[in-house]
């Protein structure tokens, strides 16, 4: 796996190199197409198929009767449906901190203990394992988040004021990296999430392995990495911001196609 | 009068649809996210919760519509009073040293453990090309290459180059001087970079024997 990946790194080193700027987009596609029959997300996932199932915690019970927005246990297609709204909680919640809802009250774990563990590191760790698999569940499904509620509306009109909340010592905001077509930081492309930005781009790509340093990467910590690099303070781990920005961009979605979980760089 | 009984039939209607409408109005969704947004993040390490609070531009240029130009020409013109010229008029400073600063983006973030500009970078490639041996640069602001060249800029102190060395020096401690909701961020204004940093930048830009000028 690790050769591989050096090699992969050196491809893309040398393609950019010769070709410039225009294939620079092409040589990184190019590098994710020669990872991807080895995709580590797929460890992930697999540790998060036997957590479901896995008797644990206080109450010694499994994640099975979990209801991720299609009835208790049903799995597939959840994900391109969240975050919705949920009466039991009677609030809007993503992937993850549904998740966290579940394993506190089936599983009997502290819910405000998990959101303050940092990523990477035990139950959150575990939380990252089950979204990443929740989410393959849903690969090649179309985003199609419901809008009838008047709290998941109230969410998206919160996410979008939050997508272009302008603060910092730097005055960025989501927007100003991810509010037009074409843009890069450095060679990296960046996508316009204030529209669909097309399948498995954007939203419809996490989970996402990371193969610069080697974690697996939820949507709580993408959001988090990204409020880091605008200069903000620090987002609460299923914070009311974080899930309504995650309602504006898997909306603004609708129709695009989950790849999640992805590799990226 | 006809036309002003009109005017009234439809603000009245308005007010109706508005007072029929089941959801908040699009000000009061404002002040919920305002008070969602402050409650949703935490101070970490240099990164506190009092970076949330907004001046006039931040807040100004926190949609997706621009502000009125009366509330722009006020952005501006307050930009534009803020900016301190450096000490003895010295604009330029030593082009390898903006380099090193035009390539570093580190700086400010809650896993950096200063705010003194001295560890701090200027991002420049993250937005811009400036010299075009280095091929790893981002588009969000415009290309910088032959900034000074393209300008005709042949002695950065003679006294004709001071309206562009003047306006360069702005840009950079205050961008919003010249664009109200400029995506740059003020690296003079905000104590990102200090004096002898923009003159090292300025010198990147601006001086004939800078790379970016061949």
């Amino acid at each position: 796996m690790r050769t591989r990946t050096l090699i992969g790194l050196a491809t893309l080193a040398l393609c950019t190199g010769a070709q410039a700027q225009k294939s620079a987009a092409d040589g990184i596609a190019e590098y994710r197409k020669m990872l991807e029959d080895g995709n580590p997300a797929e460890l992930f996932e697999a540790k998060g198929e036997a957590l479901w199932s896995q008797k644990r915690g206080p109450k010694n019970a499994s994640l099975e009767k979990c209801d991720l927005g299609q009835g208790p246990g049903v799995v597939k297609g959840a994900f391109v449906t969240l975050p919705r709204y949920f009466p039991d909680t009677q609030r809007v919640q993503d992937l993850e901190s549904r998740l966290v809802t579940c394993m506190a009250t089936l599983q009997g774990f502290d819910a405000a203990e998990i959101a303050k563990t940092p990523f990477g590191r035990g139950e959150m760790a575990n939380v990252t394992a089950l979204a990443t698999w929740i989410a393959a569940s849903s690969r090649g499904m179309r985003f199609n988040l419901p809008q009838g509620n008047a709290a998941e509306r109230e969410s998206y009109e919160v996410g979008k004021r939050a997508f272009f909340y302008r603060g910092g010592t730097h005055d960025f905001s989501c927007a100003s990296c991810h509010g037009e077509e074409g843009k890069r930081i450095r060679l990296q492309d960046l996508p316009n999430l204030t529209k669909n930005p097309g399948d498995g781009i954007g939203f419809a790509a996490w989970p996402a392995y990371r193969v610069s340093n080697g974690q697996m990467w939820s949507m709580q910590l993408r959001l988090n990495d990204c409020f880091r690099q605008q200069r903000f303070p620090y987002p609460g781990f299923g914070s009311e911001v974080t899930i309504a920005l995650a309602t504006y961009m898997g909306v603004n979605a609708k129709g695009a196609e989950s790849i999640a979980p992805a590799i990226k760089r | 009068m006809k036309k002003l009984r009109l005017l009234a039939g439809g603000t009245l209607a308005a007010a109706l649809l508005a007072g029929c409408a089941t959801g908040p109005s699009p000000a009061e969704m404002d002040a919920k996210a305002n008070q969602l947004i402050k409650s949703s993040f935490r101070d970490q390490g240099i990164a506190k919760t009092d970076r949330l609070a907004q001046d006039l531009g931040q807040a100004a240029c926190s949609s997706d519509k621009a502000p009125d130009d009366a509330t722009a020409d006020k952005i501006m013109a307050e930009a534009l009073f803020t900016v301190k010229w450096p000490a003895g008029g010295q604009f330029i400073g030593d082009w390898r040293t903006g380099e090193r600063l035009a390539q570093d983006g580190r700086g400010m973030t809650w896993t950096d453990n200063s705010t003194d500009p001295k560890s701090n970078g200027g991002n420049c490639y993250n937005c811009h090309q400036i010299d075009k041996k280095e091929i790893s640069y981002g588009t969000i602001g415009p290309s910088l290459w032959n900034y000074g060249k393209n300008r005709g800029i042949t002695d950065p102190a003679a006294p004709a180059t001071a309206p562009i060395v003047q306006y360069t020096w702005v840009k950079l401690w205050n961008s919003k001087a010249y664009s109200a909701c400029s995506n740059m961020p003020r690296f003079g204004h905000k104590g990102l970079l200090d004096e002898q940093q923009l003159r090292d930048i300025m010198a990147l830009l601006l001086d004939p024997k800078s790379p970016v000028n061949q």
